[in-house]
């Protein structure tokens, strides 16, 4: 077979094209930073998260010193932007670490993840993880905080029905003083508010009321701690409670409140991209995170509580967020624009 | 190359395994199968529901179709086994939300009921469930088709599962089976076993016929081997009966030549006819006697197949004996010398068998015996025996065996010039056999022959 074009050479020809505009295209980077193999290594590791370099830091530097022959390259960016490199751009990294559990669902269930079992993802709970992809490393749930300050003597609520009752009497002060993330720029606000309109109706009465009192909208969680540590903001609705903890440790003013008719539990989770180079080195990392050294740099260094079935059956109200197909349902085109159709509907009143 | 035959519980074993291998791997294969169809069915049974559920949330309007996909639907998918899943919704030609490129069902008529289909997608095999509705859009109906689809894993697992144990089964069905037909083929071949052990168990002169209960299947066996017996029996009593005739008439003629020589010996005036004749008459005996054994011998063998049993003293047949043999002995100054113990000696047995056997023994003894010595005829008892003891001093064995002089028609090297037959000892071992007793012959110290027959007391 002698063509002019053999078949491969165009197919590979048509993929640079496609790698090139991939390249043109790049999706946003957050920060990125390099931890340089401690004895000069030849090898690096390329991990794309969600979670900040703040946080998780210190867990690499505790991966190095188990493994001081490899580099760690740390690339933080959004959830959306996440998922966009590894689904849409195709990029190469050799673990991606991501809260947005439906986003990391759909990479797994589309087949962009790669199978990835030994001794420590066997010991993960069958709750915790899907498949040989997806692996979560620790739970967290998602808190309503209150200022204690501008509250005064109102109680503080202990379910939504007392919410709803408490912003409804108390319009003068929470008008414009609401926070709470922006479903249609933050996957994290997007998973909470779905899953919450999963839970229950008081969800969508709820956002009513908000909508009538002039909230405010965010894509980080910092940003919301930030405003109501400085008193912009009187309450914020769907925070994870493991940033919120460590930020507000010692500040007698604000209150993390976990709801007790619900408080969805989020389960921070990994994956191996099938677009991987080094999977060996992912998956060496993977199962630092969920051996007892990583284990314990990521609960007492990075502040995150771990996937432990005790806490959960302790707390009857915590509902963790299931690793199933369910979770594809909202990323659905036509269930994602109805969603937040209606969301709009209810928030953007005025 | 003669081909040997196989043992017949070794083919009958061969058999039964053979069977019981095929029977468990259709075990298996049946196992398998209908748990591979009963996995698709459970599959198929929540990928329709899945399908028929997102069917009914469609709706029209005058915008375009759109779905709520239902939440539930899909956790339900997952809560089987964690396969991937996906999904497409068509209205009309175009794709409206899903995986576009989710193959679609070929047959065209998918209204009523969702149809199942297989096929690879994204690298995996994927179960799909096609469903289609109607839907009015500006008051026009728009055909929309909802598939929803799943890879195979948690089936593959679950048939997996039932193989493993449908081979683990198989092996348990096949090794009981093993052992089953190994017992079942020692049982059944326990009465040819039997049968063959009682057959082989029987005397080289046991020739009754076989009185054996055995199974139906092997009684033409029986009665073939019985019949066999019969003509054995019958063959063997006519050619004894035919030696007796024979012997018979040969001995009455003799007798007359005998006679006549003797009377031409006599009378003849020549030394060297008379030479001549007394040679005649010596072969002659020789024949006649010959004949005499002939007969007694095919009367022991005809005899022993039907022992009569009856006591015998021994004391008194051997006193008569020694009176027959005393002028014999006198004549060739051989001194007799009988030695009984006091009173009667009795065995059970055959009077003329046990005479015949005694009477061969003295004869023998009285035969090659030289001049002027002596014979000792001796009847000891000791642990339920009866032994007689003949000892002479005559030309021994010359060194060969009891077992060789005991065959018909063989005598000893050095018989010479005495007359015999080759006969005699050859009764006599008969008799002893035939009465359960033994005969030994050995050579004596000091030269001579001692023979001992031994026969059980009564």
């Amino acid at each position: 077979m002698r063509a002019a074009f053999p078949a491969p050479v165009l197919t590979l020809a048509v993929m640079a094209l496609f790698l090139w505009c991939a390249a043109a295209a790049a999706f946003e980077v957050e920060e990125e930073r390099l931890f340089p193999a401690p004895d000069g290594g030849g090898r690096e590791v390329s991990i794309l998260s969600t979670t900040d370099t703040s946080v998780l830091g210190p867990v690499v530097e505790a991966y190095q010193r188990r493994h001081p022959g490899i580099a760690v390259r740390y690339t933080v960016a959004s959830s959306q932007e996440v998922f966009a490199a590894i689904a849409d751009e195709g990029r190469s990294f050799d673990l991606v670490i991501s809260s947005a559990m439906d986003l990391q669902m759909k990479l797994a269930n589309d087949g962009l993840a790669r199978a990835h079992r030994s001794a420590r993802t066997d010991a993960v709970p069958p709750w915790a993880r899907w498949q040989d992809n997806l692996y979560a490393f620790a739970q967290e749930n998602v808190v309503l905080l209150i200022s204690r300050k501008a509250l005064g003597p109102l109680p503080l609520p202990q379910t939504r029905r007392d919410l709803i009752e408490l912003l409804r009497e108390n319009t003068a002060l929470f008008r414009g003083r609401v926070g709470t993330y922006d479903p249609a720029l933050s996957g994290a606000g997007y998973l909470f508010a779905t899953q919450d309109s999963r839970q229950s109706d008081s969800f969508w009465r709820l956002a009513e009321v908000m909508g009538s009192l002039a909230p405010r909208f965010y894509t980080a969680t910092n940003e919301m701690i930030d405003d109501i540590k400085t008193g912009k903001l009187v309450l914020a609705y769907n925070i994870l409670g493991s940033y919120a903890g460590p930020r507000l440790a010692g500040d007698p003013d604000v209150a993390i409140v976990e709801l007790q008719d619900y408080t969805l539990t989020l389960l921070r989770t990994a994956i191996i991209p099938a677009t991987s180079k080094a999977p060996d080195l992912g998956g060496e990392f993977l199962d630092f995170l969920l051996g007892p050294e990583g284990k314990a740099a990521i609960r007492d260094e990075a502040g995150l509580p771990l996937i432990d079935a005790a806490a959960l059956a302790a707390h009857p109200y915590l509902r963790p967020m299931r690793l199933d197909p369910g979770l594809l349902v909202f990323l659905d085109r036509l269930k994602r624009r109805d969603f937040l159709d209606e969301w709009n509907s209810a928030l953007m009143r005025n | 190359m003669k081909r040997t035959a196989v043992s017949l519980q070794l083919r009958l074993v061969f058999q039964l395994l053979a069977i019981a291998a095929l029977l468990a791997v259709v075990l298996y294969l049946t196992v398998r199968t209908v748990a591979d169809q009963a996995a698709e069915a459970t599959q198929d049974g929540v990928l329709g529901a899945a399908t028929l559920a997102i069917s009914e949330r469609l709706q029209g309007g005058d915008d375009g179709v759109s779905v709520d996909l239902p939440y539930e639907a899909f956790s339900i998918l997952g809560s089987i086994s964690a396969d991937r899943v996906f999904y497409r919704i068509d209205a009309g030609a175009a794709t409206l939300t899903g995986y576009d490129d989710l193959p679609l069902p070929e047959v065209a008529d998918i209204a009523l009921r969702p149809v199942f289909y297989t096929r690879d997608y994204r690298g995996a095999e994927v179960r799909i469930a096609a469903v289609s509705r109607t839907v009015l859009v500006a008051r026009r109906p728009v055909a929309v088709t909802v598939l929803v689809a799943q890879t195979r894993q948690g089936k593959e697992a679950i048939a997996q599962g039932v193989a493993q144990r449908a081979a683990a089964l198989g092996l348990g069905f096949f090794a009981l089976a093993a052992l089953l037909s190994l017992l079942a083929a020692k049982s059944s071949l326990r009465p040819i076993n039997r049968l063959a052990e009682a057959v082989e168990r029987r005397g080289p002169q046991d020739l009754r016929f076989v009185d054996h209960p055995t199974p139906v299947e092997l009684r033409p066996l029986i009665s073939a081997l019985n019949g066999f017996i019969a003509r054995l029996r019958a063959g063997l009593s006519r050619t004894e009966t035919f030696i007796a005739e024979a012997a018979h008439h040969i001995r009455t003629p003799l007798a007359v030549v005998r006679a006549r020589a003797e009377i031409a010996m006599r009378q003849s005036p020549s030394e060297e006819a008379r030479e001549e004749i007394r040679a005649l008459i010596r072969a002659v005996e020789e024949s006649s006697r010959t004949a005499g054994q002939l007969l007694a011998h095919a009367t022991v063998v005809n005899r022993s197949d039907q022992l009569i049993e009856e006591p015998v003293d021994l004391t008194r047949l051997m006193r008569d004996l020694v009176a027959t043999f005393q002028p014999t002995a006198e004549l060739r100054d051989i001194a007799l010398r009988l030695d009984l113990p006091e009173g009667e000696v009795t065995v059970r047995g055959d009077r003329p068998l046990l005479e015949a056997a005694l009477r061969n023994l003295l004869d023998n003894a009285v035969k090659y015996s030289p001049e002027e010595t002596l014979i000792e005829f001796q009847l000891t008892c000791a642990d339920g025996h009866a032994e007689v003891i003949v000892a002479d001093r005559g030309r021994g064995l010359s060194g060969q065996g009891q077992a060789q002089l005991a065959k018909r028609f063989v005598r000893g090297t050095n018989a010479g010039d005495v007359i015999g037959s080759g006969l005699g000892l050859t009764i006599v071992d008969e008799v002893a056999t035939a009465h359960g007793g033994t005969f030994t012959l050995a050579d004596r110290e000091g030269g001579g022959t001692c023979a001992r027959l031994s026969l059980p007391l009564s």
